[in-house]
């Protein structure tokens, strides 16, 4: 029997077979969008940093890095042969240490207590709105409330920590808290909960399952998302120059009670000298804050693959 | 009623006399028929008027059983009729289910289950349960069975324990090689036993099992169903299962769950035991109407 024609269709269009492949050309186009977009930026950030004169190739970046930045405050001396980064680079990974510090233990608890130990209802919906919304809210108000809250405390002149590296690392713990939580909520939904009743049932409380085996199967979900979150944080720079980050310094912290700049602050600071060597020198920050976040992420990777759970 | 068609398969008692009429009773409605408990001696668990709630929900009503010591009780029944609920109230595993509550009494050797404050963590160790999907620890067999008796505070060679209820699952020769291999590695069977093996090393009185092999193959079900038969000497078994073969070859007692049809009337989906009977006779001269239509197959 040969198919019947029936007048109930359309007759076949050309129109609709085409519309897939052109539906998944325009997403090959919005993938590309961002690859190219980021290539030419690096591209020119690395042509930037290191082209400045010829006989200087490796300006910014060479031996210059681990100059301390001092331009600024000895002006008489002209130029940028004395800018670097070395105090940057050291600020932002004491920023860096304390805010994982601080941030870590606090999120994963709070990601834990919500989800482990408090019964959906509506507390859990009110605190889960509530962080939702925090994760949302711009870093400078972040920077307002540390300056208020850390480096003066109310003007409780005993208790203010000043300009110091533990305002500006508690100021970037509140900023990063709101993701770690999320994420790590995350991480412990996606633990079959089959998990958590097979060791209950085995007469475990509710803190040894999550000890021993809802928060080791978390782990790598809980530290992708404490990776973003602490990438985000050591690349800001509105919340630490308003918990005064130095514009430049001449020493580097040896403390966290010292007071510190931090890379992001450095390379805003020499972007906006009008010199033209200057850019160069910014632009060779720029590729040094990319090599410390990639490397940290690469970091990151490894142990995650280290601790990665069989699945069934 | 005098003549049947010739191609009707007739059930054994004829279907005139099925419903029994007492010319006494003045009711056309029959009461939802009491099922006797009373016929258990010296009972594990043994509850009264049980109802479970589930928020606004009636989950099981007026539940009367009594669990018999060692020996191994099925629970069947259709499909949402409180089967795994009634499971998990013996060993508060409904608490874990938020707006879950339990009325009536449940003496577990002298334990009331169903007060809210007793310690549901201690009498987990002593009530164990198997779940329907094998759910073994992302971690080595070894420690699959050490971490119970482990975190329970046992103070024996645990090298031993494992062993012994790795024997006791009967999986030691399958395994002995590769303790320390991941118990995920395991087929699913194996995981099964496992878990059982796992289950054992706590000593437990009661083992709960919930459909503990519905996610299994033939050959794995057979190997299951005689590690039950050999617990039973030791310990005292619960099985859910919806396998009415399998109810029958590895039961002494069932109860047959149904749902409430006054609660189906009204939206609710409401479990009773429709009968508690010795296996043989509930399978072979079932005295409700309701089990008969299930056993049968013509409901559920």
């Amino acid at each position: 029997m040969s198919v019947v024609e029936s007048d109930n269709y359309e007759p076949e269009r050309r129109a609709r077979r085409l519309a897939g492949p052109l539906f998944g050309a325009a997403c090959l186009l919005a993938t590309l969008t961002g690859v190219v977009v980021l290539s030419v930026v690096l591209g020119a950030v690395a042509a930037a940093a290191l082209g400045h004169g010829s006989q200087h190739p490796w300006y910014a970046i060479g031996p210059n890095a681990w100059k301390l930045g001092r331009f600024l405050v000895s002006l008489t001396q002209k130029f940028s042969e004395d800018a670097g980064f070395r105090a940057g680079v050291y600020g932002s990974l004491w920023l860096l240490a304390l805010t994982v510090l601080f941030a870590v233990p606090t999120g994963v608890g709070a990601a834990v207590f919500l989800e482990e130990f408090t019964p959906p209802g509506r507390l859990r919906r009110a605190i889960q709105m509530n962080i939702a919304n925090l994760a949302g809210v711009p870093s400078i108000v972040y920077g307002i409330l540390g300056l208020a809250l850390f480096v003066r405390a109310f003007g409780f002149e005993s208790f203010a920590l000043g300009r110091s590296l533990w305002a500006g690392a508690l100021t970037l713990a509140l900023l990063v808290l709101p993701v770690i939580v999320l994420a790590t909520q995350e991480a412990l939904r996606s633990v079959p909960s089959s998990l958590r009743h097979a060791a209950l049932a085995l007469g475990a409380s509710r803190w040894e399952t999550v000890r021993d085996h809802v928060l080791p199967m978390a782990v790598p979900g809980i530290l992708t998302g404490t990776i973003l979150a602490v990438s985000r944080a050591i690349g800001e720079t509105a919340p630490v120059l308003m918990v005064g980050a130095a514009g430049s310094i001449d020493w580097i912290p040896n403390g966290p009670g010292d007071r510190y700049t931090a890379l992001p602050v450095e390379i805003y600071n020499y972007a906006k000298e009008p010199g033209v060597e200057f850019q160069s020198v910014a632009a060779g920050g720029i590729l040094l804050l990319l090599v410390i976040l990639l490397t940290m992420n690469s970091i990151a990777i490894v142990i995650r693959n280290k601790y990665r759970v069989p699945t069934r | 009623m005098t003549t049947r068609s010739p191609l009707r398969i007739e059930p054994t008692t004829p279907p005139d006399e099925s419903p029994p009429m007492r010319p006494s009773d003045p009711l056309p409605a029959l009461p939802p028929p009491k099922p006797d408990p009373a016929t258990v001696p010296d009972p594990v668990i043994s509850a009264r008027s049980l109802c479970v709630w589930y928020g606004s929900s009636m989950a099981l009503k007026n539940v009367d059983i009594d669990i018999p010591r060692h020996k191994i009780t099925a629970l069947i029944g259709p499909s949402g009729c409180g089967k795994s609920t009634l499971l998990r109230c013996f060993n508060r595993m409904n608490d874990l289910i938020p707006g879950a509550r339990m009325e009536g009494t449940i003496k577990f050797e002298g334990i009331e289950l169903a007060d809210p404050s007793i310690d549901a963590v201690a009498l987990r160790r002593r009530v164990g349960m198997v779940f329907q999907k094998p759910n073994p620890f992302p971690k080595s067999i070894y420690q699959n069975v050490a971490w119970g008796a482990r975190i329970n505070g046992y103070k024996g060679d645990m090298d031993e324990l494992v062993e012994k209820s790795l024997r006791r699952a009967a999986l030691w020769e399958e395994v002995r090689g590769k303790l320390h291999k991941s118990g995920l590695d395991l087929s699913g069977g194996q995981q099964q036993r496992l878990c059982i093996a796992r289950t054992l090393a706590v000593e437990p009185e009661i083992i709960l099992m919930d459909e503990p092999c519905s996610a299994l193959d033939p050959i794995a079900t057979a190997k299951v169903e005689d590690l039950m038969d050999e617990l039973k000497e030791d310990y005292t078994i619960v099985i859910v299962t919806h396998n009415m073969q399998q109810a029958r070859r590895t039961s002494d007692m069932t109860a047959c769950l149904m749902l409430d049809e006054a609660a189906v009337q009204g939206g609710h989906r409401t479990g009773v035991i429709a009968e508690f009977s010795p296996t043989e006779k509930l399978f072979t001269n079932p005295s409700d109407p309701r089990t008969e239509a299930y056993i049968t197959g013509r409901i559920g």
